[in-house]
């Protein structure tokens, strides 16, 4: 009842205070005549009675005051004056609350973009229970660590003990032909126990099991969620359907048609394929037949420890395990060069993440310098203010109000900035993450769990926050110990010289810092300079590329394959616009990473691995790949013709050195070691081509028409020369491979300059971050400066009026300022000099061709942020040369 | 100095104000001047702090407050004790007079 009555009455008075004091005033007054009328009938004159009544009630309005301030509601009205205080006073100080707002927000933003964008992959685990306890398993030689062969993974998982399930994967792509284009997928053959090893099971349906994953097994498959809702509109009589697949990895796909035995939850997240949309069993053949697939090692393995069994437990067994297998299964281990010394344990988490840390460290820490900058800076704009508002603040002391009341306008001015300010850093958040999911590199593990992060977010936000309370506490309580006489004093005519110290400090830092990410952006960006000057050893200008799949047992003969491929290189050719096309079994750069053997005769017991291409005759010449020596291979090189081979330049040269290398013989891939199989012969040298990256040097290579080839391949990436714009062409290209057959899926459609850009795209994402940052710190900066010396020519008016009657110069008057500025960026730069070789070496991994002190870099960088600190001078320094000193001196 | 303290003693000001109003409904100024007679001068009630008090009271349920005319037509607003309010009266005055008769015992003591 009372807590009723408490809520009513107080927002009786708050809907309408002047009825409240309506009735108080009529209660006052009323108390007030009474008072008099029993003193008059006291015997007291009226006069006097009104003058005893008087004394006895005291200052009306204090006893007004005193019943007011009794009520909840007087704190809200307090809170709401406050706000409106507070607004009135950013809103009189537009630019002052723009700037604040601005720097909070891109602060606060930029920071939870990054750090939400970087977190699932350096920070959270890995979306699977005990995820700590996945780990992948390779071979080691010679310190060197290579993929298993089903092999090694039968003979581990039957002789370990460590595990709770043990796996293996590949890649697959499967087409599903014959309705409307043929679609592609993305999917793995996988092991029995894949699933077991993540530790995530199908939401409808069932698991893999061992009598799925037998040679010529049933044809099963676990379709993803996304493909289910895509494709079968999330039927749920799907267990059991057959869909038909075109199987390209099998060669022996007894049919086409699969069952779907399960489908995945809809959180499931396939780190080690996250574009992976049906898994079917891999069907090797456990009797390891020697020379077979069985013994390629080209399978990852991944598995799940035992709880308890640590990854160092695991590893010595395994390290115990390996050797004696491989010395039985010898044969087995020769094509990858020789029986394995141990195993590599590695978790998944920092499998996955293994090969980005770097960049993504590095960009976390240029986020942090960002969230430094942005805080020093808006604590100096507070202070700034703080300065300002000491005479205010002096006054409103002196007129009476308390400190405690001080403090809490106060306070809310600087939480109502902070909340514009977060509310505009969530903008820039959400904003940020989707950017930067756009302009992730591919390969980025981990995109899809990408989201603005609330922790973070709030941090941020706190912090701000915080900085903000604390600075804009500060004049408050000076204001309170001062004596208000002396603060009503200073307030016109200077401030403090303490506070102009933190200041400037502040600012240097500011430089400091701003210094440190700029030089990081520039030797980002020399690199990339450097890596894009790189020759790739063949004209990417005007090329358009492709790939074609043959799927599954389509063509069942290599003839007919190799039929369909000549005739689909003919049309293509005869397309308007086009100068010259070729098929490559392996584009550079492209991701593609094929590596055969090769023995060559001069040098027995001495073999090497190299690239492998398989192209037609006019590769070299749409490619334009310069041909050193001999011949090019041409049309009569043929399936039956004497095998004719081209090396690399670089191959070449390491192995004949000056020696001639044409004639000389060599046999190849399976054909090595194998004696009664021919030679083939060297015909001609050509040029190095990068097929990894431009970064790795490792362009040994051989070459072959696919005739010549033991097998062709059925997977082939045309090239195409155009004459003019070459993407204009890409769909010509793809209908004229249509027209030929129009069940075949064609992936991978792009422009070889597109390629290019690509390989380098995690530098490029991580300079692109670091460019913009180092903008936002210049900026930033830039304000500092601008702030604290436009300040201090406030301050000094009155002197610079003295100067200037005193005879000096406009010109010394600028002098001066501008040296107060520079004398506070140099600083800035000697200090950040510092900084900068220390951070440079922490993004050494990612540089190319560039010292982490290359001396054009920060010399270029100290000339900018020398010349945008001039300018950050000029407009104070205009103003200080404008003083009157006739006016400044009246105004004293 | 040489003043006698007339302050109403801490925290007993709401006691004293429910305890006048059992006897009849009053308005502010009358209540003022019964504390005062009855205490015969002892205690003068500050009108500021009546007042607070009084809005206190009627919040938390032990006062009710109308407009009315008073024995001499005047338009004043009075105050009545309410259900709550009686209780509250009967606990606060047991509480006093265990407190003030601890304090007399002690003081005894003392003599």
């Amino acid at each position: 009842m009372s807590l009723w009555r408490q809520l009513t009455r107080g927002l009786r008075v708050l809907t309408n205070r002047v009825a409240a004091d309506c009735e108080l005033a009529e209660e006052l007054k009323d108390y007030f005549e009474q008072a008099t009328a029993s003193f008059e009938a006291s015997g007291l004159t009226a006069e006097e009675a009104r003058r005893a009544a008087r004394l006895e009630i005291g200052n009306a309005m204090l006893v007004r005051e005193q019943v007011r301030a009794y009520g909840w509601e007087n704190l809200i009205e307090t809170l709401l004056a406050d706000l409106r205080y507070a607004a009135r006073q950013l809103r009189n100080n537009p630019s002052f609350a723009a700037t604040a707002m601005l720097i909070l927000g891109l602060g606060i933003g930029a920071t939870t973009a990054i750090f939400s964008a970087v977190s699932p992959i350096l920070f959270q685990p890995l979306p699977y229970p005990h995820s700590d306890r996945v780990m992948m398993i390779f071979e080691q030689r010679d310190g060197g660590s290579r993929l298993p062969s089903f092999g090694t993974y039968e003979g581990l998982s039957e002789r370990s003990h460590s595990f709770d399930a043990m796996a293996v994967m590949k890649p697959w792509q499967p087409a599903m032909v014959g309705i409307g284009e043929p679609e592609l997928f993305e999917g793995q053959r996988v092991s029995a126990a894949y699933f077991r090893a993540l530790g995530v099971f199908p939401a409808l349906g069932r698991d893999f099991q061992a009598a799925d994953d037998l040679v010529n097994g049933p044809n099963v498959v676990i379709l993803s969620n996304r493909l289910w809702h895509r494709r079968f509109a999330a039927d749920s009589q799907i267990v059991g359907r057959h869909i038909t697949l075109e199987n390209s990895s099998s060669q022996l796909a007894p049919s086409n048609s699969f069952t779907v035995i399960g489908v995945m939850p809809r959180d499931f997240e396939n780190v080690l394929a996250p574009s992976a949309e049906l898994w079917a069993p891999l069907q090797y053949d456990p009797s390891l037949p020697p020379d077979s697939r069985e013994w390629g090692h080209h399978l990852r393995m991944v598995t799940r420890l035992q709880p308890g069994v640590t990854k160092e437990q695991a590893k010595s067994e395994l390290d115990a395990l390996l050797p004696p297998f491989g010395k039985a299964h010898a044969k087995g281990f020769e094509s990858a060069g020789g029986i394995p010394t141990g195993v590599i344990v590695t978790s998944l988490h920092d499998h996955i993440t293994g090969d980005v840390k770097p960049a993504l460290l590095a960009i976390l820490g240029a986020v942090i310098l960002v969230l430094l900058i942005a805080s020093v800076n808006v604590t100096n704009l507070l202070l700034a203010r703080g300065a300002q508002r000491r005479g205010e603040f002096a006054v409103r002391a002196a007129l009476g109000a308390g400190q405690k009341r001080l403090l809490r306008q106060l306070v809310t001015e600087s939480l109502l900035l902070a909340m514009l300010g977060g509310t505009f850093g969530i903008a820039v958040a959400m904003l940020g993450v989707r950017a930067l999911v756009a302009l992730s590199p591919p390969g980025l593990p981990r995109v899809d769990a990408i989201r603005v992060d609330g922790a973070m977010l709030i941090f941020a936000l706190g912090i701000t926050t915080c900085i903000g309370l604390l600075v804009a506490l500060t004049p408050a309580l000076h204001a309170s110990r001062n004596d208000p006489h002396e603060g009503l004093q200073q307030s016109s005519r200077r401030s403090s010289r303490e506070h102009q110290l933190v200041r400037r400090s502040l600012v240097v830092s500011e430089v400091a810092l701003a210094l440190v990410l700029l030089v990081s952006a520039g030797l980002l960006l020399r690199s990339l300079e450097r890596l894009f000057s790189v020759d790739p050893g063949f004209d990417a200008s005007h090329i358009v590329t492709m790939q074609v799949q043959e799927s599954g047992n389509r063509y069942a003969h290599d003839d007919a394959r190799a039929r369909f491929f000549e005739q689909t290189l003919e049309k293509v050719r005869h397309l308007p616009g086009i100068t010259s096309a070729a098929f490559v079994s392996q584009l550079p750069l492209s991701g593609d990473y094929e590596v055969y053997g090769i023995e060559f005769e001069a040098y027995p017991h001495d073999d090497e691995a190299a690239f492998r291409y398989a192209v037609s005759p006019d590769y070299f010449k749409t490619m334009r790949i310069p041909l050193r020596r001999g011949r090019l291979l041409d049309e009569e090189d043929r399936s039956g013709a004497p095998v004719a081979v081209l090396i690399s330049e670089s191959l070449a040269k390491r192995k004949f050195h000056d020696r001639d290398p044409i004639g000389q013989r060599v046999r190849m891939g399976p054909n090595m070691g194998h004696a009664d199989k021919p030679w083939a012969t060297i015909v001609g040298v050509v040029g190095d081509v990068k097929q990894l990256s431009l970064a790795v040097n490792d362009a040994e290579a051989f070459y072959t028409t696919p005739g010549q080839w033991e097998w062709v391949d059925n997977t082939q990436s045309v090239v195409v020369r155009a004459k003019g714009n070459a993407a204009s062409l890409a769909s010509w290209v793809r209908d004229a491979i249509w027209s030929v057959d129009k069940d075949l899926p064609v992936v991978r459609i792009a422009t070889m300059h597109s390629l290019l850009a690509q390989t380098e795209a995690q530098r490029r994402f991580a300079l692109i971050i670091f460019e913009a940052f180092a903008l936002v710190a210049l900026v930033l900066a830039a304000t500092g400066i601008y702030g604290v010396l436009s300040g201090s020519v406030t301050e000094r008016m009155r002197e610079i009026g003295v100067r200037a009657a005193l005879g000096a110069s406009r010109e010394s008057i600028v002098r001066l300022v501008v040296r107060q500025g520079m004398t506070l960026t140099t600083c800035g730069v000697a200090i950040g000099l510092l900084g900068a070789a220390a951070a440079s070496q922490a993004i050494v991994a990612m540089l190319f061709g560039v010292s982490p002190l290359d001396p054009m870099t920060y010399g270029g960088v100290i000339v900018l942020l020398g010349g945008v600190s001039l300018l950050a001078c000029a407009i104070p320094a205009w103003r200080a040369s404008q003083v009157d000193p006739a006016i400044t001196l009246r105004a004293e | 100095m040489d003043e006698t303290n007339t302050d109403v003693i801490q925290g007993t000001l709401d006691m004293l104000i429910l305890k006048t109003l059992s006897l009849e409904p009053m308005h502010g100024f009358g209540i003022a001047r019964r504390v005062e007679q009855i205490s015969r001068g002892v205690f003068k009630v500050n009108p500021g702090s009546l007042l607070t008090a009084l809005q206190r009271l009627e919040r938390a349920g032990w006062l009710d407050s109308e407009w009315r005319q008073t024995e001499n037509s005047r338009h004043a607003k009075f105050y009545a004790l309410t259900r709550a309010g009686k209780k509250q009266l009967e606990l606060e005055t047991a509480d006093w007079n265990r407190r003030a008769s601890a304090i007399a015992r002690l003081l005894k003591a003392e003599v």
